[in-house]
C-alpha cells in the first residue's frame, strides 16, 4: 500500500511539473498542449471508437507478429545452441540481425509485399526473432551439464530432454528473451506503422503520424501515453506471472516479488 | 585433474540397445524393496579401459580395471583426484562408453543408462524448476506401467525415507545443502533401481550433516537392499559405509588393493576401530602414490 501510495505520488508531480511548465507560458501550446488538451484527446477519441479500433489492430499485428518470431526464434535457439552448424550458421546470422534496427527492414519490407499487412508483419518477425534466437540460444547453453546428465540416467532423452530438461532449465534466460523480442516487436511495429500507410487498418502509430502531420500535438503526445501504458500492461500480464513463478522455485530477486 | 577438465560427454547411446535392455527388464515396481530373482544389483567390470583425447592433452583414466560388485553389496571407490573413479562410475553408469572392454549388470552389457542404475551425483543435480515432489517424481514418471496415484505414494514414501515428507511442496532454494542431497537419494531411490551409483555426494557438506547423513544412508540401506558403488576420496567416509574399500591410483587409473572391512554395521565414523582401518588405507594409498612417483 506504501508503495502504490508512493507510486500514485510521483506520477502526480511529474503531471504537476507539466502543467507547471504549460503554464509559465515559455512554449506555445502548439508544442506543448497541457495534460489537460491531452487527456481530453484521450476522452473523445475513446468514446468515438478510433482509439479502440487501433489499440485493436496493432494488438493484433504485434501478437501475431510476435508469436511467429517466437515459434521461429525458440527452435533456432535451441538448434544453435546443440549443433556446431547451426551454431556457424543461423546462430552467426541472428547475431547479426539483431543488431540491425528494425527500422532498416521497412524499405526491403516495401518493396517485397508492397503498402500491405505482409509488409508490417514481416518487420515485426524480423524485430522479434533474432533476440528470441539468441536468449533461448544463451538460455540452452548455460544449463548445467549434470542435470541433462541426471536426465539420461533417468531415461529422459531426445524429445523428452528437450521439453522437461533443456527447456525448463533456460527459463530464466527464455523469460527475458521473450520480453527483449516483446520489446523489439513492439518498436518495430510503431516504427512500421509510421512508416507504412495503409488502408487495411489505422494502428497507433499510424495515429501518431497523423497527429504530426495535422500538428496535433496533444494527440501524439496521447498516444505516446497509450503506447506506454500498453507497454507496462502487457509487462504485467504476459511476463510478470512468468517471472514470479521463476523467483519461487529459483529463489532469485527476492524484494521485486510480491 | 581430468575429472573437471577432461569432457565426460560421450555420442548417445543407441536407442536400439537401450530400449531392448528396457524390454528385457520388465517394469518390477513397486512395493518390495528386497531383492526377489537371483542375481538383481550384480556388476561386472571386465577389463575397461578409457582415453581422454582433448585437443593436446591425452589422459589414460582407465587402464585394464576389473571388478565384480556383487548384489547387494556396497562398495567405495577410493584413491586421489585424477584416478579415474569418477570415470568409472559414469562407464557403469552408461554414461560414458569403454574404449575396451565391458560393463555387465545382472549379465547384460550396459550399453546406455539405465534406470536400473542411477546416479547421485556430488552437486545437486536436482531441477530447480521442481519443487521437492516433482524432484522425485521425475524418474518415476519415466517408469511405465504405474499409474499417477502410484507415483505420488511412492514419491512421498520415498521422502519420508529420507525424513522430507513435511518438504514436499517446498522448493529446492528453501532447503539447506544436507537436505538436498536427501532428496537427491529420495529421487534416486524412487525408481526402485539395483544399482545406486554415488559420485562424491557428501564432499559439498559440512562435518555435522555428513556424519547424519552417514547413519541415515546405512540405515536407508538396512531398509532398502541395493547394491551400492560409492566413488569418494575420504577415506573414513569409505570405511565407514563400506563392505568393501577399492584403492585406486593415478595415473592411469587402476585398481591396486582392496580392503573388506569387518566391522558390524551402522558403524559411527568416529570410532577407533573405523579409524584404525582408514589409517591403514591411508598408508596404503600414501605407499602407492609414493611408487607411481619412483620410476
Amino acid at each position: 500500500m506504501r508503495r502504490f501510495i508512493i507510486a500514485t505520488l510521483f506520477f502526480v508531480a511529474l503531471l504537476g511539473a507539466w502543467q507547471a511548465m504549460v503554464l509559465s507560458g515559455r512554449w506555445s501550446p502548439v508544442l506543448l498542449p497541457s495534460p489537460a488538451a491531452v487527456g481530453e484527446y484521450l476522452w473523445t477519441a475513446l468514446w468515438d471508437g478510433t482509439l479502440i479500433e487501433a489499440i485493436e489492430v496493432t494488438m493484433r499485428r504485434l501478437l501475431v507478429g510476435y508469436a511467429i518470431g517466437i515459434a521461429l526464434g525458440l527452435p533456432l535457439g535451441l538448434l544453435s545452441s546443440r549443433f556446431t552448424f547451426f551454431e556457424d550458421t543461423v546462430g552467426v546470422l541472428a547475431l547479426g540481425l539483431q543488431t540491425l534496427p528494425s527500422v532498416c527492414w521497412i524499405p526491403l519490407a516495401l518493396l517485397w509485399f508492397g503498402q500491405s499487412e505482409g509488409a508490417m508483419l514481416f518487420v515485426v518477425v524480423m524485430g522479434s526473432a533474432w533476440s528470441v534466437a539468441i536468449a533461448t540460444d544463451t538460455g540452452a547453453r548455460t544449463i548445467p551439464p549434470v542435470f541433462a546428465r541426471a536426465a539420461r540416467t533417468m531415461g529422459s532423452e531426445g524429445f523428452h530432454q528437450w521439453t522437461r530438461v533443456i527447456l525448463p532449465a533456460s527459463l530464466p534466460y527464455l523469460i527475458s528473451g521473450m520480453k527483449q523480442g516483446w520489446a523489439f516487436a513492439w518498436r518495430s511495429l510503431m516504427a512500421a506503422e509510421i512508416f507504412v500507410t495503409i488502408l487495411t487498418g489505422f494502428g497507433l502509430g499510424q495515429l501518431l503520424h497523423y497527429g504530426r502531420e495535422l500538428n496535433a500535438m496533444e494527440q501524439v503526445i496521447a498516444i505516446m501515453v497509450v503506447i506506454v501504458a500498453i507497454g507496462l500492461l502487457a509487462d504485467k500480464a504476459l511476463f510478470a506471472p512468468w517471472e514470479r513463478f521463476l523467483h519461487r522455485r529459483w529463489g532469485t530477486g527476492g524484494t521485486a516479488a510480491t | 585433474m581430468f575429472e573437471t577438465d577432461a569432457p565426460r560427454t560421450d555420442p548417445a547411446p543407441d536407442p536400439d540397445i537401450d530400449t531392448c535392455l528396457a524390454e528385457m527388464h520388465p517394469a518390477d515396481m513397486p512395493e518390495t524393496d528386497i531383492v526377489e530373482e537371483g542375481g538383481e544389483g550384480d556388476l561386472v567390470v571386465d577389463a575397461v579401459s578409457k582415453r581422454f583425447r582433448t585437443g593436446r592433452t591425452d589422459v589414460h583414466a582407465l587402464d585394464n580395471v576389473s571388478l565384480h560388485v556383487r548384489p547387494g553389496e556396497f562398495v567405495c571407490l577410493v584413491g586421489p583426484s585424477g584416478c579415474g573413479k569418477s570415470t568409472l562410475l559414469d562407464i557403469i553408469a552408461g554414461l560414458t562408453r569403454p574404449d575396451q572392454g565391458e560393463v555387465r549388470a545382472d549379465e547384460l552389457v550396459v550399453a546406455g543408462p539405465h534406470r536400473h542404475r542411477l546416479v547421485m551425483f556430488q552437486e545437486a543435480a536436482l531441477f530447480p524448476w521442481l519443487n521437492t515432489l516433482g524432484n522425485v517424481m521425475f524418474g518415476l514418471k519415466l517408469v511405465r506401467g504405474l499409474t499417477r496415484q502410484q507415483r505420488v505414494e511412492i514419491a512421498r514414501s520415498h521422502l519420508r525415507l529420507v525424513g522430507l515428507e513435511k518438504f514436499a511442496r517446498a522448493n529446492l532454494h528453501e532447503l539447506s545443502g544436507g537436505m538436498r542431497q536427501r532428496v537427491a537419494l529420495a529421487r534416486a531411490l524412487a525408481p526402485d533401481p539395483r544399482v545406486l551409483l554415488m559420485d562424491e555426494p557428501f564432499s559439498a557438506l559440512d562435518a555435522m550433516t555428513r556424519e547424519q547423513l552417514y547413519l541415515d544412508l546405512q540405515r536407508i540401506r538396512e531398509q532398502r537392499r541395493k547394491t551400492i558403488v560409492l566413488v569418494t576420496h575420504n577415506v573414513r567416509e569409505a570405511v565407514c559405509l563400506a563392505d568393501r574399500v577399492i584403492l585406486m591410483s593415478s595415473p592411469p587409473g587402476r585398481i591396486r588393493d582392496e580392503f573388506t572391512i569387518s566391522l558390524p554395521q551402522p558403524r559411527d565414523i568416529n570410532t577407533a576401530e573405523v579409524a584404525s582401518y582408514a589409517s591403514r588405507i591411508t598408508t596404503a594409498l600414501r605407499n602407492y602414490a609414493d611408487s607411481d612417483l619412483a620410476p
